[in-house]
C-alpha cells in the first residue's frame, strides 16, 4: 500500500493543491463566512460548511478517479491524505489572520483587513471550530482528511449503497437549502403544522433530516426507480400510450396548480422564469438553430414592452385606448419589423462581427429610450407609468398567478411554433446555415430570406415577452432593458443546450429560477453564474439537455423502410 | 447531344495573381469529363467560378442557355448545377437524412407557415422528400446509416453522402471536386464505377476535377489539362497521355524531354 501511495504521491500533491486553492478562494471571497449563519440542518451544519468542504470532497473524487485501478484501502488513505493536505492553505490562512488581524494593531500598515475584508476573526473562529490556534488547526486538518475520504466514498462504495448514499445526501442538502420554499409548499398542502415540525428558522430539524435520508436511501437501495421503469418497459404498447397520456395530463395539472402551491413570492419567480423561457425559445431560433450570435436580443424585448406601454397606458403618454389583448399583436408586429430592420444591415456579417453589431444595437435602443429626443413618446428616464393589467372576461389579472398562466401560454405557443418549424424545411435551412453558410447557400438556400425569418420570428417572441412584462409591472423604465437581459437569455440557452427546447426550460430554471429562490446568494450571484458557466463549458459543453437528433430513416421500422433498401445493405 | 456548359475566356485574378487564365471548356450533355492538372493549378478556383462561390473577373459562363457568371450560389444551384467539395463539407452535426433533405431544398415549395399548421400539402411534401432521401441513401449504398450524425460516418461514407446530397437537388450537371482524395486504389476504382453508374442511370452530366491522372483516364470522355491557370491541352484520354506539355506539367521539363525523345524513338 505504501508503494501505491508513493507512486501516486504526485497526483495527491497536485489535487491537494487544487482543493486547497478552491477552499481558500471560497473563504477569501467571504462565501464561507457569510453562509456560516445560514443553517441547513439543526444548528451545527451550515451552508458555510457545505462550501468549505467542496474543496476536499472534490479532491477525494478526483483521487478516486485517478487511482481507479488501485485497491480500495489505499485509495481511501490517499483520499484522506489529499483532503488533509488541501487544508494546509487554510491553516496558513489561520496563521495569517492570527498574526496580521487578531494580534495586529488596526492602524498598522499590515492590518490585512484593510485589503481583504473577509480576513476576519469570525472566519478564524469558524475554521478552527472555536478550539484555538493549535487544536483548531489539527481538527481542521483531520476534518478535511475525512472529507477527502467522503469524496472517495462517492465513487468507491458498492454500487447499491453508493447510489443511495449520494442521492440521500443531495436530497437532504437540497431540502435544507430550499427550506423556505419546501415549507411554503408543505403549508399549502398540509396546513402550517408539518412545516413547523420539520423546519425551525430555515434550518431542517435533525430528526427530519435523518428520516428523509433514510427514506431516500431506501428508495435508491431497493432500486424502486429502476423497478418502475422495468415495469413500464414490460407494459404492452397500448397501456404505455395510456400511461403517457396520463403523465402528460399530470404534468399539465402540475404546471397549472404550481403557482398556488408555492405562494405569491415564488409565483413571481415562476412568472420571470416563464418570461425567460419565452425569450430563450425565441433566441434559440436565432442562435441555436440559425447560428446567428445575437447579443442585442434585449432590444426586441424593449420594443415589445414600449409598444405595449405606449398603446395601453392610461397616463399622460397614452396614444390610444387599446386594451392589452388588442395591443399584443401590435407589440409582436413591431418586434418583427425591427427584427427585419436589424436583420438587413447585418446580413453579410458572421460570427464575432455579428455579435458586436447586435450588441451595439441593443445598447443604442436603450440609450434612445433614455434620450430626451424620444421622451415625448417613451417618457425618457421617467419611463412609462400606469400600464393597466390585462383583463380576462372582466376579471383583472392583477396577481402574479394570473400573469403566470399568461406567460405559460406564451411559452407553450413559442415552443409549439419552434418545434413545428424545426421539423420543417425552414428548420433544416437554419441548421444547414449554422453548420456551413457557404455550402448551405450552394444547396440553393436563400440566405437573406432564411436569416431574416430567423431574426423576425425570434424577435416576435421576445417582443411578446416584453409586452407581457410591461403589463405585469405596470411601469417600464429604460434601465430595465440593459445588456444583462441579453446575456441571461443567451447564457440560459447555452447552459440548457443550444438548439434544445427542454434545455431552454432547464436553463431558465437553473439560471433564473435558482437565484430567485436563493435570495441569500444575491451578493455572489454573478460569481456563481460565472463559475457555473466555466464548469459547464468544461464538463458538459453541449449543455444539460443537448439537442437530440430525430430518427427519420428508421422511425417506425415497419412502415417507412422499403424492403429492397434494407436488402441491399444486408 | 448538345453543349450543356460552356465557359468563354473565364479569368479569375486575386490581386496580381492570375488563378484562372482565359479558361475555356465545352462540356457535352450526358458526358463524363474532367479538368486535371497538378496541385495549385487553379482547378478548384475554376469550379468556384462556375458554381458562384467566386465571381469571375472576366469571361462568360453559359449553362443550359443561361449566363450564370456572377450569380449567387443558390441561384446557380436552382438552375441545376450541384457540386461536392475537395475537403468534405457536410453539415456535420445533422444526420445523413437531414443532409440529403437540405439538398432537396430547390424542389420543396411549401411556405414556412404551412409547417406551423401542418396542412396536408406540407405533410405530403415532407413525406415525399423523406422517401426520396431514403431512396438516394440506398442508391449511394448507405442504407441503415441515415440516422447517424454526418461527422460520425466513416470517410468513404461521407464522400458518398456528399454525392447523395448533391444529387438530391436533381442537378443536370454534377461537379465533383477530387472525389477520390484520400482513397486507396481499390476505393478509387469503386468510386469511378459508381460515377459511371450515376451518369448511366440518372442521365446527368458529370464534370470531375482530379490531379491524379490515372483515376480519370479510365472514365473520362474528354479531358482539359490546366497548369498555372491556363489550358495546356484538351482531348481524349489517349491524346492527353501522349501530350508532351502535359507530361512536362506533371513531371517537370527534364522528364518531359526524355519522354518526348522516347516517344519519337518509338515512332521512328
Amino acid at each position: 500500500m505504501i508503494k501505491t501511495l508513493q507512486e501516486n504521491f504526485q497526483k495527491i500533491q497536485k489535487f491537494a493543491l487544487l482543493g486547497g486553492i478552491v477552499a481558500i478562494y471560497l473563504v477569501a471571497v467571504g462565501m464561507v463566512e457569510t453562509f456560516a449563519q445560514r443553517n441547513l440542518i439543526g444548528t451545527s451544519l451550515s451552508l458555510g460548511h457545505a462550501f468549505l468542504v467542496l474543496g476536499p470532497i472534490g479532491v477525494g473524487i478526483l483521487i478516486a478517479q485517478a487511482m481507479k485501478e488501485s485497491e480500495t484501502k489505499s485509495i481511501y488513505v490517499a483520499g484522506f491524505l489529499a483532503g488533509a493536505l488541501s487544508s494546509v492553505s487554510l491553516i496558513l490562512f489561520n496563521i495569517v489572520i492570527q498574526i496580521f488581524v487578531i494580534q495586529a494593531d488596526p492602524d498598522a500598515v499590515f492590518y490585512l483587513r484593510n485589503m481583504f475584508v473577509s480576513f476576519t476573526p469570525t472566519a478564524f473562529e469558524f475554521l478552527t471550530f472555536g478550539q484555538g490556534m493549535v487544536l483548531g488547526n489539527i481538527l481542521l486538518f483531520l476534518f478535511f482528511g475525512l472529507m477527502g475520504m467522503l469524496g472517495v466514498s462517492f465513487l468507491r462504495f458498492p454500487d447499491k449503497i453508493r447510489r443511495g448514499w449520494i442521492n440521500s445526501l443531495i436530497w437532504v442538502l437540497a431540502v435544507g437549502l430550499f427550506s423556505e420554499n419546501v415549507a411554503q409548499i408543505l403549508r399549502e398542502l398540509f396546513g402550517p403544522g408539518l412545516g413547523k415540525i420539520i423546519f425551525s428558522n430555515k434550518s431542517m430539524n435533525p430528526v427530519a433530516a435523518i428520516i428523509l435520508f433514510a427514506v431516500v436511501f431506501a428508495f435508491s437501495y431497493f432500486g424502486l426507480k429502476k423497478e418502475a421503469s422495468d415495469k413500464w418497459a414490460a407494459m404492452p404498447e397500448e397501456k404505455q400510450k395510456k400511461g403517457r397520456v396520463f403523465i402528460i395530463i399530470m404534468a399539465i395539472l402540475f404546471v397549472a396548480i404550481l403557482p398556488w402551491l408555492v405562494g405569491l413570492f415564488l409565483s413571481q419567480a415562476l412568472f420571470i422564469i416563464g418570461m425567460y423561457v419565452m425569450m430563450g425559445l425565441g433566441l434559440n431560433i436565432v442562435v441555436g438553430y440559425a447560428g446567428l450570435l445575437d447579443l442585442g436580443y434585449v432590444a426586441f424585448f424593449a420594443f415589445g414592452a414600449y409598444t405595449m406601454g405606449i398603446l395601453t397606458t392610461t397616463g399622460a403618454l397614452g396614444r390610444s385606448d387599446l386594451n392589452f389583448w388588442m395591443a399584443l399583436p401590435f407589440a409582436m408586429l413591431i418586434g418583427v419589423l425591427w427584427g427585419l430592420l436589424l436583420g438587413f444591415p447585418v446580413l453579410r456579417m458572421r460570427g464575432d462581427y455579428l455579435a458586436i453589431v447586435t450588441l451595439g444595437f441593443g445598447e443604442i435602443i436603450r440609450i434612445l429610450a433614455l434620450s430626451n429626443w424620444l421622451a415625448p413618446f417613451g417618457g425618457g428616464a421617467q419611463g412609462i407609468l400606469h400600464i393597466p393589467q390585462p383583463e380576462f372576461f372582466g376579471l383583472s389579472m392583477n396577481s402574479p398567478q394570473a400573469m403566470y398562466y399568461l406567460v405559460v401560454l406564451g411559452a407553450v405557443l413559442a415552443a409549439f411554433v419552434t418545434i413545428r418549424l424545426r421539423d420543417s424545411r425552414l428548420g433544416r435551412q437554419w441548421m444547414a446555415m449554422r453548420e456551413d453558410e457557404d455550402v448551405a447557400e450552394a444547396m440553393g438556400i436563400n440566405l437573406i430570406q432564411t436569416k431574416l425569418l430567423a431574426f423576425s420570428i425570434g424577435a416576435a417572441f421576445s417582443a411578446l415577452a416584453g409586452a407581457i412584462f410591461a403589463a405585469r409591472l405596470g411601469n417600464i423604465f429604460p434601465h430595465s432593458f440593459n445588456i444583462l437581459i441579453s446575456i441571461n437569455a443567451l447564457a440560459l440557452i447555452i447552459v440548457g443546450g443550444l438548439g434544445s427546447i427542454p434545455g431552454v426550460v432547464v436553463g431558465a430554471i437553473i439560471l433564473i429560477g435558482l437565484p430567485e429562490m436563493l435570495r441569500e446568494f444575491a451578493e455572489y450571484r454573478l460569481l456563481m453564474y460565472g463559475m457555473l458557466l466555466i464548469i459547464m463549458m468544461i464538463v458538459k459543453p453541449d449543455g444539460f439537455m443537448p439537442e437530440a437528433r430525430r430518427s427519420q430513416e428508421l422511425r417506425d421500422e415497419k412502415d417507412t423502410l422499403p424492403k429492397q433498401a434494407a436488402g441491399t445493405e444486408g | 447531344m448538345g453543349v450543356i456548359l460552356k465557359t468563354k475566356n473565364v479569368t479569375k485574378r486575386f490581386g496580381g495573381l492570375i488563378a484562372v487564365d482565359k479558361f475555356e471548356i465545352d462540356v457535352q450533355e450526358n458526358s463524363i469529363s474532367s479538368v486535371i492538372g497538378p496541385n495549385g493549378a487553379g482547378k478548384t478556383t475554376f469550379f468556384n467560378c462556375i458554381t458562384g462561390f467566386y465571381k469571375p473577373t472576366e469571361g462568360k459562363i453559359i449553362f443550359d442557355g443561361h449566363y450564370i457568371q456572377g450569380l449567387t450560389t443558390d441561384r446557380i444551384t436552382n438552375l441545376g448545377i450541384s457540386r461536392t467539395y475537395q475537403n468534405i463539407r457536410l453539415f456535420s452535426k445533422m444526420t445523413a437524412i437531414e443532409n440529403i433533405l437540405v439538398g432537396q431544398h430547390p424542389h420543396l415549395k411549401t411556405f414556412w407557415f404551412e409547417a406551423i399548421i401542418k396542412n396536408k400539402r406540407f405533410l405530403k411534401e415532407e413525406e415525399d422528400a423523406l422517401q426520396e432521401a431514403i431512396r438516394l441513401l440506398s442508391f449511394v449504398g448507405l442504407s441503415g446509416l441515415g440516422d447517424q450524425v454526418a461527422h460520425n460516418l466513416p470517410y468513404g461514407a461521407q464522400r458518398r453522402l456528399e454525392i447523395a446530397r448533391a444529387l438530391a437537388s436533381k442537378p443536370k450537371l454534377l461537379l465533383l471536386d477530387e472525389p477520390t482524395a484520400g482513397m486507396n486504389p481499390n476505393e478509387s476504382r469503386d468510386l469511378m464505377n459508381f460515377i459511371r453508374r450515376l451518369r448511366d442511370e440518372l442521365e446527368i452530366t458529370i464534370l470531375l476535377i482530379e490531379h491524379d491522372m490515372k483515376v480519370v483516364m479510365g472514365i473520362s470522355e474528354e479531358i482539359w489539362v490546366m497548369d498555372f491557370g491556363q489550358k495546356i491541352a484538351e482531348g481524349t484520354p489517349l491524346e492527353i497521355q501522349r501530350n508532351p506539355r502535359v507530361i512536362e506539367a506533371y513531371l517537370g521539363r527534364g522528364a518531359a524531354s526524355g519522354l518526348n525523345l522516347e516517344a519519337k524513338g518509338v515512332e521512328a
